[in-house]
């Protein structure tokens, strides 16, 4: 069994680097991410998980990192905006359909949408869709844009 | 952040689960069992409680099965509510499980978790209530399956130091004619002012509801009112409305007046589908 007490030194798999951290049992992976490794593109919003905007993916799947445990993501691949390098298909989609305004929800539903993608390949029912992206918020309310982003990853001959 | 420090346990055994959960206890940690983790951390930031160590059973393989036999589907208490969902074994609890919370956090939020939470809902209670489920326990008396309606009033009543292992529900469960709807006051994403769950079973109507009351309930009473063929939809709505357990909650999302409205609306909608063969 696992037990760790006080400050301990566990590994992190981020962007697909493995990096040794000193952290509490009590650090959220969102404090880890931005303070001990600069990855600062997960937002703290609302710091409750209702917003949305720390999403980041862990094994293929969105998790909202305020209310993730540092710790309990050891051994599991976590991915942030900065793992997707500037050039993936949902970023030049995003650029492309200008989903976003001030900017500051971008990094979740940039997260959001590439696991989508990851987990749906193919072109998903409009309420699969709809359902991912309402675990955001965007106070700028580029919904619209954001849906436009979302059906740039699916070209038209991926329809069922 | 969490203002204060705690232990952290990761068991790979049901039995080292239940050992550490006694040894930090006997050191005064006042521990609590963590899975999803989503209710535990926003109350620790919060101040609302403060542990002195958690215990996360997720990575116990008990605690993670997910598999359909014959008879019985099994649910491990660590299984996400998406893992559920993506499951589609059941398509009432897919449903229920669909509507807690958003889609990102039903990738963290757990079964065990939502059942044993300190939030009122519990909506994965309802499907449980209406199918006859068993529920596995782990504790002072090791392994063992009771109904789930004998260790739930509401809320669960475990004892110290014991957890939730798996949820067991029958074959017909999968097969059975079945209703959710969820009402709330504004978002679809909310907690509910009424949340019901239907099933048929051999002809008869099951319902349990949650938001209405302080807890999340089934009542033979209001089933009785509900399934008397020889009253009118409208007195059938009537007659079970006034039969809840207690009075109807009431918070800043709908006072137990409104509450109650949307009831009866939403045993009307349910009465009309079910006797237009809808369900």
């Amino acid at each position: 069994m696992i037990r760790y007490e006080g400050k301990t030194v566990i590994k992190l798999t981020v962007n697909g680097s493995v990096h040794e951290l000193a952290v509490r049992p009590s650090d959220l992976l969102l404090d880890v991410l931005r303070e001990q490794l600069g990855l600062t593109a997960a937002k703290p919003g609302c710091k409750n998980g209702d917003c949305g905007a720390c999403t980041v993916v862990i094994d293929g799947w969105p998790a909202k990192s305020c209310l993730v445990l540092a710790v309990e993501a050891e051994g599991h691949a976590i991915l942030t905006v900065e793992g997707l390098g500037g050039t993936a298909a949902v970023q030049r989609a995003f650029v492309e359909e200008n989903a976003f305004q001030c900017g500051y929800c971008t990094s979740g539903f940039l997260m959001v949408c590439h696991a989508l993608q990851t987990q749906h390949p193919t072109l998903p029912e409009e309420y699969v869709i709809e359902e991912w992206l309402a675990s955001n918020v965007c106070r700028c309310t580029s919904y619209e844009e954001i849906r436009a982003a979302v059906g740039r990853l699916y070209p038209p001959e991926d329809a069922p | 952040m969490i203002p204060f420090n705690f232990v952290y346990c990761r068991p790979a055994t049901l039995e080292q689960a239940y050992e550490a959960f006694g040894q930090l206890q006997a050191e005064g940690k006042n521990p609590v069992y963590y899975a999803g983790g989503s209710e535990v951390i926003t109350l620790c930031r919060a101040g609302s409680i403060a542990p002195g160590a958690v215990i996360d059973l997720k990575e116990i393989p008990e605690c993670r099965v997910l598999s359909a036999d014959r008879e019985d589907l099994h649910f491990g208490a660590a299984r996400t509510l998406n893992d559920i969902k993506e499951s589609r074994l059941v398509p009432l609890l897919t449903l229920c499980c669909g509507r807690i919370a958003d889609h990102t956090n039903q990738c963290r939020i757990t079964l065990g978790g939502n059942l044993c939470g300190t939030i009122l809902y519990r909506e994965t209670c309802l499907p449980l209530l209406l199918a006859d489920a068993t529920v596995t326990l782990f504790g002072g008396r090791g392994l063992h399956a009771v109904p789930f309606q004998s260790v739930f009033d509401g809320r669960m009543q475990l004892e110290a130091g014991e957890f939730i292992v798996e949820v067991g529900l029958p074959g017909w469960a999968a097969q059975a004619p079945h209703w959710h709807i969820k009402r709330t006051t504004n978002e679809k994403i909310d907690y509910p002012l009424v949340s019901l769950a239907a099933l048929c079973k051999d002809g008869r109507l099951r319902v349990a509801l949650s938001g209405v009351c302080s807890y999340p309930f089934r009542s033979a009473e209001i089933e009785d009112v509900l399934n008397d063929s020889s009253l009118s939809i409208e007195r059938r709505v009537e007659g079970a409305a006034a039969l809840l357990p207690e009075p109807a909650y009431s918070d800043v999302r709908g006072s137990g007046q409104y509450r109650v409205f949307v009831l009866k609306n939403t045993l009307q909608t349910l009465l009309e589908a079910f006797s237009n063969d809808q369900i």
